[in-house]
């Protein structure tokens, strides 16, 4: 027979104020097994924890059972205290009576009833428990990083000033992401290539870091501690260890009409190329589905040109596999498709371009030198039109854009203006908008300058149309404020696209088992205690796939993704979590059942010799459980046809006895 | 194929030519239209006061008539097929209308939404297909004109799904298979100023004289619509440029010169 220790927590007048805590003692007191009941201010507190020690001492507890807030608050605070008095730590139970109980009833009453049940279902559960020892896992000492953006760099820089040895994988022939295509940065307009090439070199120098460049993450198995990755190594037919990245073979390519993603389309670039000047690794790339050679076998001048002999055209894809200790994603955004918005003629006028594309036009090393010149004639626009929230903010009904803020277009946009107005004052903007949103350090500040100093104008209000008329673009829109309908002649419109998680975040979270919200962005363990971590131990988030966020927000997460990684891989060894499945070997048929549902691909099948009752021997295929990559979820206890799965700390029988004494 | 033909009361006068080579079309075409027995106005517009139920029970009656016969139903005026889609889509998703519309008429049979409804440019787009009725061109039209889709035909689009209620293309892809040569213009799916012009004949002329300059602009030498209202607002209000239905253009090339404006 267990003897239990019931304590129930006031929390302040948290509980205390709708649950009647000496009626719970009372009530509790007279359960079977019960051999103290007490409540307290606050049991968390130093000393409500010594009170719980002495309690389990004194009286030689063998189980105890905290009413209190959730688990997830203070499980493990009661878990070490019971350890510290001696008492395995897995014969705790919380029965959570402020978040299930007090914070959402009002009536005393009814609220002390519920608090008194909870209590019992935890009661009945720990009388069942049994003490559960934790084993060990080892961990290898070295993080991947998947995507090379300002996110995905500046954690694998601090993973690696930590001492650890870091990979990052980028799919694209350079490291850099959007940070790299981008003129200035708000607010204070320091130019984006001058403070990031310096990190991307340093991540190229640092001997601690290795750069997949123009690489995928083809698969990944295994579990915190000790993932396998394979990585596909793209073939760019050019050998990085040879390549001087002199350029020679990028002007001689005869190949010269390709669009250049890197300015968005809006110049061209030769088959063979290097994506910018200050690209890492910076090696040329040929593109297969230009290159002459590849195509037809016919050319050769860049192979005839470098002096190096770097060209290879039978270079393939390599696969590489490696092992890992954590996986940190970032792997960014990317503006919105806008087809469903030909309302704003974006795919019917050259002079409809994105924000992005309006970077690279005043950017210095962009398709116009930086001179701000419309794309359909290479003249200066003397109206420039930005609209923002183009495909943000939308409503769910009407089945296009996104329902989220996308949260740095307001600061970009308003960015725009003011390099707009302080290079070309004879230019007049305007500014389409819902709501101004400028929450962060020094960016209402930044914004009233554009607004109040520069002369732009701000309207509150939605764009409705765009049409081209004459190479006039013709602005239909609403000045809420005036309530008037406006038309604006404009020479240039800049929307201020939605971004949403690059397109390889679903696939990726697949391979990942970690877990995504309805807009592909990567959930976080906890959205306000672990903003940096997926709820899939090992797996770690940093920059836009966990949200839209802007340059400062996403170095700050990129370094909290660090430090947890560090904080992982500093541990030679990882406590498992013992609540894990097992299966009962006599009554598993081999049906697999348990296989397909795990999301973990903890469960494998093996052959196995049994010994029959009649003396014979069988060869059955049986379940077994990895306990190092079983997270405990239950799954696979639910779609055992043959009940042979069963958690530990959690099995049927506990339910079954939590269930019954509710039901009582 | 056959359909269940609801042409609605404009047809019927004002813009006979509209429902009279609806048919003539049809027949080349091979698709037969049956017309809905006694069928009454469709109210015009759609109300979109859920607790009016009084000026939509034609629309269901049509529906239901199409039910009954197992068939299909097509419309070709822009405002009738807003009316009869809109409110089939309420029968479908809104329960508590459903219940009171079904109520009300209480003949034992309710509706539900089970009908299909389709305007007659989806028919020819969707059913019969541009290639099929390419081959029946006998008099290619060579011309450059003016798809003008208005905005009861489109919107709203979640509801309508006839096509990109931004960008529409089903009537340009009609020109073309007529021979003719589409222009793409600004204005195209834009409000002729619709019923204001009986409140505010001067704001109905504005932006009806926006959507036909428009079309002239891009070099339109005619514009064609689905719509009576539509066409009645864009030729009231000055339009210099003639202004058909689109069955109309189908049987020039299709018949022959007979059905001018």
């Amino acid at each position: 027979m267990q003897r239990i220790g019931v304590f129930i927590c006031h929390c302040g007048s948290n509980i205390a104020a709708t649950v009647d805590t000496s009626a719970v003692v009372n009530a509790l007191s007279a359960e079977p097994g019960v051999v103290c009941a007490v409540d307290y201010p606050y049991m968390c507190s130093a000393s409500g924890q010594d009170m719980i020690k002495e309690a389990i001492k004194e009286k030689e507890l063998t189980g105890i059972v905290i009413c209190s807030c959730s688990p997830r608050m203070h499980e493990a605070t009661f878990r070490k205290a019971a350890a510290a008095a001696g008492l395995n730590p897995y014969m705790v139970e919380i029965a959570n009576i402020r978040e299930q109980c007090s914070w959402v009833h009002k009536d005393k009453q009814t609220a002390t009833e519920k608090a008194i049940v909870l209590g019992r279902a935890a009661i009945a559960k720990v009388s069942l428990n049994t003490p559960l020892q934790p084993g060990e896992i080892p961990v290898t000492k070295r993080a991947l990083v998947i995507g090379g953006g300002i996110a995905g760099i500046q954690t694998a820089l601090d993973i690696a000033d930590a001492g650890f040895e870091v990979d990052i994988v980028e799919k694209k022939p350079t490291i850099g992401g959007k940070m790299a295509q981008l003129d200035k940065t708000f607010p204070t307009l320091d130019c984006a290539a001058c403070i990031l090439t310096p990190k991307m070199v340093e991540a190229s120098q640092n001997e601690k870091i290795r750069i997949y460049s123009y690489s995928k993450v083809e698969e990944v198995s295994g579990f915190v501690g000790n993932f396998t990755v394979k990585i596909r190594k793209k073939a760019r037919f050019v050998d990085e260890n040879k390549c001087t990245g002199c350029g020679l073979c990028t002007e001689k390519c005869p190949v010269k009409n390709v669009p250049n993603e890197f300015n968005l389309g809006m110049d061209s670039r030769h088959a063979v190329y290097i994506p910018f000047a200050q690209a890492v690794p910076k090696v040329a790339v040929i593109d297969a589905d230009y290159c002459r050679m590849l195509k037809d076998g016919k050319c050769g001048l860049c192979s005839k040109i470098c002096g190096a002999g770097a060209i290879k055209y039978d270079q393939e894809d390599e696969i590489i596999e490696n092992k890992y200790g954590a996986i940190v994603a970032a792997t960014g955004c990317e503006p919105i498709d806008l087809d469903k918005f030909d309302e704003f003629a974006y795919s019917k006028s050259k002079d409809v371009i994105t924000s992005l594309q309006f970077e690279r036009l005043m950017n210095a090393a962009g398709p116009t030198g930086g001179v701000l010149l419309r794309p359909s004639d290479n003249k200066h626009p003397k109206t420039i039109v930005f609209v923002q929230c183009v495909g943000s903010r939308c409503e769910a009904h009407a089945k296009k854009g996104k329902e989220y803020c996308s949260k740095i277009c307001c600061m970009y946009t308003a960015k725009h203006a003011m390099l707009t107005r302080e290079k070309y004052p004879d230019t007049d903007v305007y500014v389409f908008y819902i709501d101004v949103r400028t929450p962060g350090k020094n960016f209402d500040e930044f914004y009233r300058r554009v607004a109040e100093e520069y002369g732009v104008h701000y309207i509150k209000g939605m764009v409705g149309k765009i049409c081209a008329e004459n190479g006039t673009l013709k602005v239909q829109a609403s000045d809420l404020l005036a309530d008037k309908q406006l038309h604006i002649d404009a020479d240039l419109v800049v929307l201020a696209a939605a971004i949403e998680p690059d397109r390889s975040t679903r696939p990726l979270a697949t391979m990942l088992t970690a877990s995504m919200d309805t807009n592909d962005f990567f959930t976080e363990a906890h959205p306000k205690l672990r903003p940096v971590e997926s709820p899939t131990a090992g797996i770690f988030l940093s920059g836009c796939c966990q949200g839209p966020k802007d340059i400062p927000e996403t170095v700050a997460q990129a370094g909290a993704a660090a430090s947890k990684v560090i904080g992982l891989l500093c541990k030679d060894r990882l406590t498992a979590n013992p609540c894990v499945a097992h299966c009962d070997e006599m009554s598993c048929n081999g049906c697999s059942t348990c296989e397909n549902v795990c999301p973990y691909h903890a469960v494998t099948y093996i052959e196995k010799e049994f010994r029959m009752p009649d003396r014979t021997t069988k060869i059955r295929r049986v379940a077994q459980v990895n306990p190092a990559v079983c997270q405990g979820c239950g799954a696979c206890t639910v779609a055992c046809p043959s009940k042979a799965m069963d958690l530990y700390g959690f099995s049927g029988k506990q339910i079954y006895a939590e269930v019954d004494a509710i039901c009582r | 194929m056959k359909f269940i033909y609801y042409p609605g009361c404009t047809l019927k006068n004002k813009a006979k030519n509209f429902d009279i080579d609806a048919r003539n079309c049809a027949k080349i075409l091979g698709f037969e239209l049956i017309e809905v027995d006694d069928f009454q106005c469709c109210g015009g517009v759609f109300t979109t006061s859920a607790d009016e139920i009084a000026t939509k029970l034609s629309a269901v009656r049509a529906l239901k008539a199409a039910k009954k016969a197992g068939l299909p139903l097509v419309t070709v005026c822009s405002a009738c097929h807003n009316v009869i889609k809109q409110t089939d889509h309420a029968m479908k998703n809104d329960p508590v209308f459903a219940d009171r519309v079904n109520g009300y008429i209480n003949d034992g049979d309710d509706y539900h939404g089970e009908t299909k409804v389709y305007h007659y440019l989806e028919v020819l787009r969707d059913i019969t297909g541009f290639d099929k009725v390419k081959e029946k061109v006998k008099y290619p039209l060579d011309m450059n004109v003016g798809a003008y889709y208005g905005c009861l035909m489109l919107r709203p689009g979640a509801v309508m799904e006839t096509d990109d209620p931004e960008n529409p293309q089903i009537m340009e892809q009609l020109i073309k298979t007529l021979g003719g040569r589409p222009v793409d213009y600004g204005m195209k799916n834009e409000c002729c100023g619709g019923y204001v012009t009986v409140t505010d004949p001067g704001f109905a002329q504005k932006r009806s004289k926006a959507v036909y300059e428009s079309a002239k602009k891009a070099g339109a030498e005619i514009i064609v619509t689905a719509c009576p209202l539509c066409r009645y607002n864009l030729t009231k209000n000055g339009a210099d440029i003639p202004v058909l239905y689109f069955t109309q253009l189908m049987a020039k090339a299709l018949i022959g010169e007979k059905n001018e404006r």
